[in-house]
């Protein structure tokens, strides 16, 4: 066997990534706590940076590197953007909530980084075992900073949950690609798509017993139905700014997830996986929205309502045409793009020693704060999927690729859910606008930088719907390669 | 008259920039926002104005048309036009959106800015739901209005405005779904192409017809809206303020009989062929037992609501009514008569009942209440004001030589020729009609003066009369001399009538 150094540049960005977290880390240990915001204007700086390189390196070429287990392509480029802009939003309003709870440390923001190295490494998986390594970085990540508030009962016990659900997750992912490797002798992502092509004639047991297990763990970690017991507990135990993470940037890595294992390695069972994910978006789409209503806490009902959207996610994937991927793909930016901003709020409203996660919280806040009223307004009706907003084009999106893929029932049963999926995003809106306040709360002042980022996220919302183009050819690009 | 000037897209986008203008500029100064929100609603009207001047009269060509490349992903584009369907209902929504902002004078007193900006952005939309020749444009304007009602009825509405608001966002969302998956089906099947002018031409087999003519009819029957759901309407008008019912009755149920005539009609002729039964069924059904329910009521806005439903009862009749007339006689001529019955009733009904509205807010602001027993003898304190709602009140009956009359006579007489007992049957609920619209006026305005409250009060303002009187103005012109508008609408409604006499069955 020759050793031949391979090439590094494709995977320069999660290089950087990789040396400022450990660099990070090691200057953080010195640094006083009055001194902190150094740590979070680097790790900053490190996604600007690795934005910077990703797009210098962008292509419409596709490059493997280290003996073909690492890719870079056009997906690739997109969704780290994608990721990369969700996740600077996430760590700047994280900051404030931190602040106000004496945990503004380092660990969160280092954590933060490894998490998004690992979810870089799994966008670029070109062979199952660097996808298992970037999945299990990520989620290493994310169970220690739902852990990570030490003092916070619940906080420990839903990363308890996060943790155990997680790990059987993970091994049942392994279990299922075990199967795969037994089945067709490869763990590379092309090598097994050629291997299936080749013995695609009936049935084979083993292999689909294989793809169950991966299935069940890919609906295990995008939190589909009925898969999804963890996502409420998790989002409403963790502290808010670690809610606001794990809800927003990780989903386009699970988006990616399912592409590189189901779609590009999977890809001839299509028939088999396509199928399960029908049973799971008609689940997903059906328990996330009906039990959304029953929530008083704004932080399970946007987990709920997260739910029905990976229901939505699903069907823009199981449609198995190109135009579904790229909805899908479109889909989940809008998504982390809309639950940053709704997240985002939870943290504007929210005081010291005051977490504003119930919907009573938002009572009234038309009079207290218009502006903020409005764009939560955008937010809400995005979520719901009503024009002009973004969200209107994502479900038009996936609703189009799954009914040109002859799924119209599909599609009148997703509209169906998402009408009483509308309800309870009304209803928030009702209590901004039309009752009045409790009681009179100052409006937390969270600065000049917090309030543009989060006005310029919805906004983003608005602009978005009125001129979805570019974002939708971008998807296009993505997938078309 | 050429498209250098894009004449529809300022329609649109002047009132959405100018409503938000007047938000910014008119947050702490309501007379600001006021004088700021009337000039943006005069200047589009007049811009409007150029629109009925320019149109090429005699032809059902699109005019005024812009197109422009918008998703380039789903080839949907930014594609503007209107015919002689479309034309008459902006300009309605231009006048009416004057009218409400110079009703709001002094009458609005919390949160002026917002609710003027609410209706100038209602309005931009509304001209683009009306200007859209692509389906995703049309669905996005469609669905977008509902965002501003729906804080409308919600702010600055009455007692029950939540349950109103959310009961109308949710019908209206319900029904507008499915046409949404109707479209994209056709999108598909048409290979990619979201032109409404392309679905016209589409052909479609009888089974997918039918659906898709379902998909349509859950979306304007609601909007229209027809007997048995209609039940939004009542709540909502009531809830609303005088500005939002005025809004909603004048142009938003106008919505749903446009979308019958651009959408429905031309995209499932021989679905709407089969089903037209169901649609006139429920037409009558509107007609006689919703005005029977308006006979009974004690409110008047809930009133002058049932009567908007029976009334449009009229207008939907009118238009499927054609495929009767050609079944019974085996000829397409009658059909024109009926759907052009049904144009000018909308239109009509666009005046009285924005100026029904307006009249109940005249008494609501000085009263604050809408019951008609807390009224009676207003014609001893407000002799003006007795004149022009009695004249409103005759125009809603169908009084001849008023707006009212030249609709319902046109479908009436296009029912005669479809069957006799069927028009026999809806010319006589015009006694309905006449009925509860007579007893309302004979309660609130004639008799002795009621009570304390009424011997206290004033008659119109200036500002009032002002707008009554150009609603007066309008109900008798379109009565007496509806030529102009017939002129401007027969070549496109020809047009339609000879596009649904053939079948889009493909070929077998």
């Amino acid at each position: 066997m020759n050793f031949e150094i391979p090439a590094f540049l494709p995977a320069v960005p999660e290089m950087f990534v990789l040396a400022m977290a450990c660099l990070i880390l090691a200057l953080d240990a010195f640094l006083p706590d009055s001194r902190r915001d150094i740590t979070y204007g680097l790790v900053q700086a490190t996604l600007a940076g690795a934005a910077v390189l990703t797009l210098w390196l962008a292509g419409p070429e596709t490059q493997t590197t280290f003996s073909g287990t690492f890719v870079a392509d056009p997906m690739s480029d997109v969704l780290k953007l994608a990721m990369y802009g969700v996740t600077f939003f996430v760590f700047l309003y994280a900051r404030p909530y931190l602040i106000e709870r004496d945990i503004y440390r380092g660990e969160f923001y280092v954590l933060g980084l490894f998490a998004v190295l690992g979810m870089m490494v799994m966008i670029s998986a070109h062979n199952f075992l660097t996808l298992y390594l970037g999945l299990e970085l990520l989620a290493l990540s994310s169970y220690a900073l739902v852990a990570f508030w030490r003092d916070s009962m619940r906080a420990s016990e839903a990363a308890m949950k996060y943790f155990v659900l997680g790990a059987l997750a993970s091994g049942l992912l392994l279990y299922g690609l075990s199967m795969i490797y037994g089945m067709t002798g490869s763990l590379d992502i092309a090598t097994v798509a050629a291997a299936l092509r080749a013995t695609e004639e009936g049935m084979n047991v083993p292999l689909v017993f294989g793809l169950v297990f991966v299935v069940v763990a890919v609906a295990f970690k995008l939190g589909a139905v009925p898969f999804h017991m963890w996502v409420p507990d998790v989002y409403d135990g963790a502290p808010t700014a670690v809610t606001l993470f794990i809800a927003t940037a990780p989903k386009i890595a699970g988006f990616a997830l399912l592409m590189r294992l189901l779609v590009e390695g999977l890809g001839p069972l299509h028939g088999d996986w396509g199928d399960m994910l029908v049973v799971l978006a008609v689940l997903s789409l059906a328990v996330g929205n009906v039990i959304a209503i029953a929530q008083t806490s704004l932080k399970r009902m946007f987990a709920y309502s997260t739910i029905a959207h990976v229901g939505f996610l699903f069907m823009g994937v199981l449609a198995g045409t190109e135009t579904g991927y790229a909805s899908a793909m479109f889909y989940i930016i809008v998504y982390a793009l809309t639950a940053a901003g709704g997240f985002g709020m939870i943290i504007l409203l929210s005081g010291r020693g005051h977490e504003a996660d119930q919907l009573d919280d938002f009572r009234g806040l038309a009079r207290r704060n218009p502006w903020f009223a409005f764009i939560m307004l955008l937010l809400l009706f995005s979520m719901a999927g009503v024009p002009p907003t973004v969200g209107f084009f994502a479900k038009l999106s996936v609703i189009q690729a799954a009914i040109g893929a002859g799924y119209v029932w599909l599609g009148i049963y997703a509209v169906v859910f998402s009408i009483i999926g509308a309800f309870y995003y009304l209803r928030v809106v009702k209590l901004m606008f039309f009752d009045d306040p409790v009681e009179e709360r100052a409006a937390a002042d969270r600065g000049g930088v917090f309030a543009t980022a989060i006005s310029v996220n919805g906004l983003a919302v608005l602009l978005l719907g009125i001129f979805p183009g570019l974002l939708l050819t971008l998807t296009h690009y993505a997938v078309a390669g | 008259m050429s498209t250098e000037w894009p004449i529809l897209s300022l329609l649109i986008w002047l009132p959405i920039l100018g409503g938000f203008l007047t938000l910014t500029a008119g947050r702490d100064a309501p007379l600001v926002a006021l004088r700021l929100g009337l000039a943006v609603a005069v200047a589009t009207f007049v811009a409007s104005l150029f629109l009925w001047l320019g149109f090429e009269r005699g032809t059902a060509e699109m005019q005024f048309q812009e197109f422009r490349p918008w998703i380039a992903a789903f080839n949907v584009h930014y594609h503007l036009g209107v015919d002689g369907i479309s034309m008459p209902l902006i300009l309605l929504t231009t006048l009416t959106t004057v009218l409400v902002v110079i009703a709001a004078w002094g009458s609005v007193k919390e949160r002026v800015a917002y609710y003027l900006a609410a209706f100038l952005v209602m309005q931009g939309l509304m001209i683009g739901m009306f200007s859209a020749l692509d389906a995703v444009l049309f669905y996005v304007f469609f669905e977008a209005m509902l965002i501003p009602m729906f804080l409308v009825i919600g702010i600055w509405g009455g007692p029950r405005r939540v349950y109103a608001t959310i009961k109308f966002f949710l019908y209206t969302f319900l029904g507008s779904v499915f046409m949404l998956i109707a479209l994209i089906y056709m999108y598909v099947q048409s290979g990619g192409s979201f032109a409404i002018l392309d679905f016209h031409q589409l052909p479609l087999p009888m089974t997918a017809q039918i659906l898709i003519f379902l998909a349509f009819f859950a979306a304007f029957a609601v909007k229209i809206p027809m007997f048995p759901v209609h039940t939004w309407l009542p709540d909502a008008h009531v809830e609303a303020p005088t500005g939002g019912s005025v809004i909603l009755a004048a142009v938003m149920l106008k919505i749903g009989g446009y979308g019958f005539l651009r959408f429905s009609l031309p995209i499932t002729p021989d679905a709407a062929a089969v089903l037209d039964v169901l649609v006139i069924t429920l037409s009558l059904i509107a007609i006689v037992y919703i005005g029977l329910v308006a006979l009974i009521q004690s409110d008047m806005k809930k009133l002058i609501a049932y009567s908007s439903i029976a009334h449009m009862g009229f207008v939907t009749l009118g238009f499927f009514i054609a495929f009767m007339i050609y079944r019974n006689t085996g000829d397409w001529s009658g059909a024109t008569l009926g759907i052009a019955g049904g144009m000018v009733q909308m239109i009509s009904h666009g005046f009285i009942s924005a100026a029904m509205f307006l009249a109940v807010g005249v008494l609501y602001d000085r009263l604050h209440s809408r019951n008609i027993a807390d009224y009676g003898g207003v014609v001893n304190t407000m002799p003006w004001f007795a004149v022009f709602f009695v004249l409103f009140a005759m125009a809603n009956t169908g009084l001849p030589g008023t707006s009212g009359f030249v609709g319902e006579f046109m479908v009436i007489l296009a029912a005669f020729r479809a069957d006799f007992w069927l028009a026999f049957l809806a010319a006589t609920t015009l006694i309905l009609a006449a009925a509860y619209t007579l007893w309302l006026v004979k309660r609130v305005v004639f008799g002795e003066i009621g009570n304390d409250n009424v011997a206290q009060l004033k008659d119109l303002d200036r500002r009032e009369f002002f707008v009554m009187g150009v609603l007066a103005f309008f109900v008798l012109l379109l009565g007496v001399w509806p030529a102009p508008l017939l002129e401007v609408m027969n070549a496109t409604i020809d047009h339609l009538v000879v596009h649904i006499a053939e079948s889009k069955l493909p070929a077998l």
